[in-house]
């Protein structure tokens, strides 16, 4: 054992320029990122209000927001439902655009790319959609449709639970292509090109089977990675939601489960069953995000 | 179909269903667009024909009005307009230059070294990737106040420095340095230091540009979150947000903001587009 830490001293004395390249960024990471999760995961067996000490009430927290937290639980089936529509219809979007964009020729390309990038790079701009679908015949939904003559009267779009959600899952999606998109751009551009021709003698048909035992497998670590970004953002669906059907929205029929953590982390100030909140987005985020690994390790095969 | 197909391909491929596709693409690509050209156009509008019925979709007499308005506007309000405009610039340019000097810094003995610990720290930060912020807004208020670092520019700029996906994206791109490189480097007596700042860094500049585009979208965006109290240290979006509350009759003030918004992320991006690709091509995660 001495010998073990004799041995461990030495390496590290011998990479200790390493180490000193390294501390900025951790001791900031540790900080920022690390030590909040740890005192998230801690809180949520508190009751902590900012004012008094934090008082240790084990399981309560979860016990009430499992069980008798009727608006948490809103919150999750509108999560589940944005994340499992826009979670995968905007991954395969990301990529099916990617594919698409990557027949082009490459002035087009560079046109195209930036033509489906812009939204999810131009910031707070879809404070737009909230005019598209502004609820008096100004709204330039309601005012083609009264046009037209399909309505006679604006629908109260952002107002009204029928249509809030599609409307926000729409504007998320054309938030979507992201980190992800480009990531899937640039690793289709990576592909050996050597591993079509290939494929073609081995009786690779059509463009399906093509990208199904070729173009897919050859992407599997791109995948992956677009995979934990498009999961992550899904399932954290709120900022779009606040700033569109309003916050508390109308009969909660926009409310997510991070709408509820906002709620009673910054106006209800109840840290620890906040934090509860917090942790079980947590731990839906990391499930997910491992079920969807083991998926995809499969793709191609 | 002159769509400029690879025709070159063995496989065979429809003409019916290239169009298809294509059609496809160019449908969503409007999709994509036109909210952005709807907004670039109201920026543009005389304030009558921002109130027409039925509404249309392109000016016809384009007025820079909205701009000498949103000045006007701002002239009268409690902090200048060009406070808000130093704000986000100030917090985008610093939080963006420190992220990718540390990130950089520590991406490099990640990338090209063996160490004790090396492996733990990255995994760490890969599984950091896949939790959004809100999880830790709570705490980070709490720490942010421990710090007493309230209502000041470092609440927001600091935290940026340490963002998982700038390491992440720029260890993967650093491992593709030949190693050759670094050892002739070092046989020239060369330290880490000096092998990371005058080797490593101007090799990856692409990396860079691609920190760059991501976090100054981000920090270009942000409205100084919980930490940010003061009028006079608030940030564009924020005065964004107080225009648009003005309602309709600002509704060309607005969309002359969202144009200011949305121009500088986007040029920047315009700008380093071929570089930025190439980094993310090495973004992968390995099985």
């Amino acid at each position: 054992m001495r010998n073990y830490w004799a041995l461990f001293g030495k390496d590290v004395r011998r990479d200790k320029h390493l180490y000193i390249l390294l501390a900025p960024y951790m001791v900031l990471f540790l900080l920022f990122t690390v030590l909040p999760v740890v005192i998230s995961i801690i809180f949520s067996f508190t009751h902590f209000n900012m004012l008094e000490m934090p008082r240790w009430i084990g399981w309560e927290n979860y016990s009430k927001l499992l069980w008798n937290d009727d608006v948490f639980l809103i919150g999750v089936k509108n999560t589940l439902i944005f994340s499992v529509v826009t979670g995968p219809v905007s991954y395969i979007a990301c990529f099916l655009f990617a594919w698409l964009i990557n027949e082009l020729n490459p002035k087009l390309r560079a046109f195209m790319t930036l033509i489906f990038f812009a939204p999810s790079i131009s910031g707070n701009v879809f404070f737009i959609w909230q005019i598209i679908f502004s609820s008096d015949s100004y709204g330039i939904i309601n005012g083609f449709l009264m046009q037209l003559g399909v309505i006679y009267e604006p629908i109260q779009w952002l107002q009204d639970p029928r249509y809030m959600l599609g409307i926000i899952m729409l504007v998320q999606l054309w938030l979507s292509l992201g980190t992800s998109f480009l990531a899937f751009i640039a690793g289709l551009q990576t592909v050996d090109k050597t591993l079509y021709e290939a494929g073609a003698v081995d009786g690779v048909k059509n463009r399906w089977q093509e990208l199904w035992f070729i173009t897919l497998p050859s992407m599997r670590p791109q995948l992956m990675f677009g995979a934990v970004i498009q999961i992550t953002a899904s399932l954290a669906v709120a900022d779009v939601a606040m700033a569109l059907a309003g916050f508390p929205s109308v009969q909660y029929g926009a409310h997510t489960i991070v709408t509820h953590l906002v709620d009673y982390g910054t106006i209800r100030f109840e840290m620890g069953y906040a934090s509860a909140i917090a942790t079980v987005l947590f731990v839906m985020m990391l499930g997910s995000n491992l079920i969807v690994q083991k998926l995809l390790k499969r793709v191609g095969e | 179909m002159k769509l400029a197909i690879r025709l070159n391909k063995k496989v065979n491929r429809s003409w019916q269903v290239d169009a298809l596709l294509f059609l496809a693409l160019a449908g969503f690509g409007s999709f994509m667009a036109i909210p952005l050209i709807y907004v670039i156009n109201n920026a543009f509008k005389p304030l009558d024909e921002l109130f027409i019925f039925p509404p249309t979709l392109f000016v016809r007499n384009a007025t820079l009005e909205n701009f000498a308005n949103l000045f006007q506007v701002m002239k009268n309000s409690w902090v200048p307009f060009s406070r808000y405009i130093f704000n986000t610039v100030f917090i985008t340019a610093a939080g963006t230059a420190g992220h990718i000097l540390l990130a950089s810094a520590a991406a490099y003995p990640l990338a090209k070294h063996k160490f004790r610990g090396s492996k733990v720290l990255f995994t760490v930060v890969v599984l950091s990737l896949m939790f959004s912020p809100h999880v830790t807004a709570i705490p980070n208020y709490m720490i942010m106040s421990a710090l007493g670092w309230m209502d000041t520019y470092q609440a927001v700029i600091v935290p940026a420095f340490a963002y998982p996906l700038g390491l992440y994206l720029m260890k993967q791109f650093m491992e593709q340095i030949p190693d050759a490189l670094l050892e002739a480097a070092k046989i020239d007596g060369a330290s880490e230091y000096r092998i990371f700042w005058q080797v490593v860094m101007p090799l990856v500049k692409p990396a860079w540009l691609t920190l760059l585009i991501l976090m100054m979208q981000m920090l270009w965006g942000t409205d100084g979150g919980s930490f940010i109290y003061s009028e006079q240290l608030k940030t564009l979006h924020y005065a964004m947000g107080q225009i648009i509350q003005g309602g309709i009759a600002r509704a060309g003030v607005g969309a002359a903001v969202a144009v200011i918004m949305m121009t500088v992320p986007i040029v920047t991006f315009i700008l380093s587009q071929s570089q930025v690709i190439q980094t993310m091509a090495s973004s992968g995660m390995k099985d």
